[in-house]
């Protein structure tokens, strides 16, 4: 495990419905929390001009919690939103994934999840292709 | 990257700090007063009273000074886990732990500013155990007087000054800035 | 002064259940609900969480039902939530550059890179009543076109930059200043009046920006760049010492290109300013950036004719309707006791007045 594949696949659990996630996980393996789920909020930062100096934009809500499976694995979440289940759940998948369960784990959640996101992404991206201008000039009357 | 699991915060978080809280407001308001101060099981180096004090008043936006060979990246880890505050230098602290010689000089933390004289730096001091009263206390919160221990001198020009925080094992107690102290 | 005065609370009690009663309005009109209000009510949901600041549109959506339907009272909901909520940590800047636009479009440059999109807009809408909705509003899926492969957008006044024809945007990592956390201090940097008009009133703002468009601090602004889409937040995470992305956010974004004849400081060349904002809410994004432009004329070098939206103290202190509204509306409360010392005082001025006169005569 690399720490951008980690980076990855929190991305994907962060990102995932908490619905689709709780039907993929199915019962949740046992647990021992290291830190129960807590709701807080991130303060969102952006740039001057896009590039400069950063600003505060603004908060938004954002769950995390850490959490033991039995044998040790420890798996962190912070995901969007004030969902304390889904959180555990994105941190579970978390734990699975630096186990030796990570390949059916990547599998059987992972992968689908990231077909919806990816989907998702498809589907707006081929709306706003839609919208796009294409300019062409009229041709000016001269005689 | 991996952590090992990092246990010792709150297990109930949202009750213990409250009444965490409520004890360092009581000791802050009554100097001298002892109280007993639990919750937390930070790495060895530091007491419950301190760790509890850390859990409850610290958060991503206060900065700590960690003092001399308190300094560890054991307790830093504790701290960013539990807490997520910054570990920065101490001119510009809002808590500054450690014992009273490793605290020095008193001088580089801030004693806040005639606008805001809330900005300024509440040291945890680390005592080990508690020792007999070597002062007598006036002022503010105090009837009469009150003998309790004071580690030494402190730079305050009210409403300017440095709050402190004494801590040793459970045992928690304060001196605020408004406290006057004549040593016996 | 205030005094505290008894006997009210029966008749508060019962306001409060007529309240939930108007709220509700006619049983036999089915009730709605806060996923509705969510879908269907978009703009207004953004409009709460830019100026509530504070990304939660089901938030959002339950503030505007519980206010029913007053932006400004769910803005304020969303407030005093909002400081309830511990502070985990702040994000990574966002790069907006990598943003997933759903609209982007120039008013300055017809071929820009990238191209055109009008997105889910009411720019080319006649402004007549659509009395279809009325019967029913379900339509058709909007038509697709097939794209490549999802690439970054570069901004177009990039292009400029290259050519030097405006000023830099000097790239920082200076942690900004917070309004939230520390009571406003003048003069404010950029980053501390960003942040002041980005979660300020959409009207107020509006109404500066429109001042200086027609003279009040003229500064001939042009949208270089409008884009609107989505944005992961990304924040570093001390227990794993990486960063994680923890969701995408809606943002609108508007960059501006000014007119500017040079100063003792700065060649000749374009200026800018900048909106930024939550969710998609493109005229108060526009607003903001002329207002922000306005706002710069002491770093330009540029004179300060006294217009108001060049008025930092004015501008800032004014354009948060929470404060506005709280203060406004408190005088609507009782004064009884300040209003009987008038009340005395004027009785004795006139007794004074009166007798006077009389003298006199």
């Amino acid at each position: 495990m690399t720490m951008s594949e980690r980076r990855d696949w929190m991305g994907v659990l962060a990102r995932s419905q908490p619905q689709r996630l709780a039907d993929l996980l199915g019962p949740l393996p046992a647990h021992e929390m290291l830190r129960n789920p807590e709701i807080g909020a991130v303060m969102v930062r952006g740039r001057a001009g896009a590039a400069g100096a950063p600003f505060n934009l603004g908060e938004m809500t954002v769950t995390r919690c850490s959490l033991q499976l039995q044998g040790g694995l420890v798996g962190h979440a912070y995901v969007q939103g004030r969902d304390k289940s889904h959180a555990i759940r994105a941190a579970i998948v978390d734990a699975l994934m630096q186990g030796p369960q990570s390949a059916t784990t990547r599998e059987a959640i992972l992968a689908p999840l990231q077909q919806d996101q990816s989907a998702h992404r498809a589907a707006t991206r081929a709306k706003a292709a839609a919208t796009k201008v294409e300019f062409f000039t009229m041709v000016r009357g001269e005689d | 990257m991996d952590m090992q699991p990092i246990s010792g915060g709150f297990a109930d978080a949202p009750r213990q700090s409250a009444l965490a809280f409520r004890a360092i407001i009581d000791v802050m308001s009554r100097p001298g007063k002892l109280a007993t101060l639990q919750g937390a099981t930070p790495p060895a180096s530091l007491s419950v009273a301190a760790g509890t004090v850390i859990l409850t008043l610290a958060d991503a936006n206060t900065g700590i000074y960690l003092a001399g060979d308190l300094d560890s990246p054991a307790l830093r880890q504790w701290i960013a886990f539990h807490t997520g505050a910054p570990i920065t230098t101490a001119d510009c602290a809002d808590l500054a732990i450690g014992t009273w010689a490793d605290l020095h000089p008193l001088d580089r933390y801030r004693t806040g500013t005639v606008e805001y004289p809330d900005r300024a730096a509440t040291l945890i001091v680390e005592l080990g155990e508690t020792p007999a009263p070597n002062a007598s206390l006036t002022g503010p919160g105090i009837k009469d007087r009150i003998a309790a221990f004071v580690p030494g001198a402190r730079p305050t020009s009210f409403p300017l000054g440095l709050d402190l925080i004494l801590t040793a094992g459970a045992q928690v107690s304060a001196l605020p800035r408004s406290t006057q102290v004549e040593f016996a | 002064m205030y005094v505290a005065v008894k006997g009210g609370e029966r008749a508060i009690e019962n306001a409060h259940a007529w309240l939930a009663e108007e709220r509700r309005g006619d049983p036999a009109v089915p009730e709605l609900s806060t996923a509705q209000i969510r879908e269907q009510m978009t703009l207004a949901v953004n409009r709460v969480m830019a100026e509530g600041s504070l990304y939660d549109p089901d938030l959002a959506a339950l503030a505007i039902k519980q206010a029913r339907g007053d932006l400004i009272e769910a803005i304020f909901l969303i407030r005093a939530y909002r400081t309830t909520l511990p502070r985990l940590m702040a994000s990574t800047p966002v790069d907006t550059a990598a943003m997933a636009v759903t609209r982007r479009i120039s008013a300055t440059f017809k071929d820009a890179p990238g191209g055109q999109i009008l997105g889910p807009t009411f720019d080319y809408t006649h402004r007549l009543l659509d009395f279809a909705l009325l019967a029913e509003g379900e339509v058709p899926p909007a038509p697709t076109a097939l794209t490549g492969p999802a690439q970054d957008m570069p901004h177009i006044l990039s292009f400029l930059d290259r050519d030097g024809l405006i000023e830099e945007a000097t790239p920082s990592d200076e942690p900004p200043p917070d309004l939230t956390r520390a009571p406003l201090e003048l003069p404010a940097d950029r980053a501390l009046r960003l942040q002041a008009l980005t979660r300020g009133d959409e009207g107020f703002v509006l109404g500066l920006a429109y001042s200086t468009q027609r003279g009040y601090g003229r500064n001939h602004a042009f949208v270089g760049e409008l884009r609107i889409g989505t944005c992961p937040v990304e924040v570093d995470i001390p227990e794993l010492g990486f960063s994680v992305e923890i969701g995408d956010i809606e943002l609108t974004e508007c960059e501006t290109v000014n007119q500017f004849t040079g100063s003792k400081t700065q060649p000749p060349q374009f200026t800018r300013g900048y909106g930024l904002t939550f969710g998609q809410t493109e005229r108060k994004a526009i607003s903001m950036a002329l207002v922000d432009r306005a706002l710069r004329w002491r770093e330009l070098g540029e004179d300060f004719t006294g217009a108001p939206a060049q008025d930092e103290e004015f501008v800032l202190s004014h354009c948060d309707n929470i404060q506005a509204t709280g203060f406004l509306e408190h005088i609507k409360l009782p004064h009884y006791v300040d209003f009987q010392a008038e009340l005395e005082l004027i009785r004795s001025v006139r007794a004074a007045a009166f007798a006077s006169r009389e003298a006199a005569e």
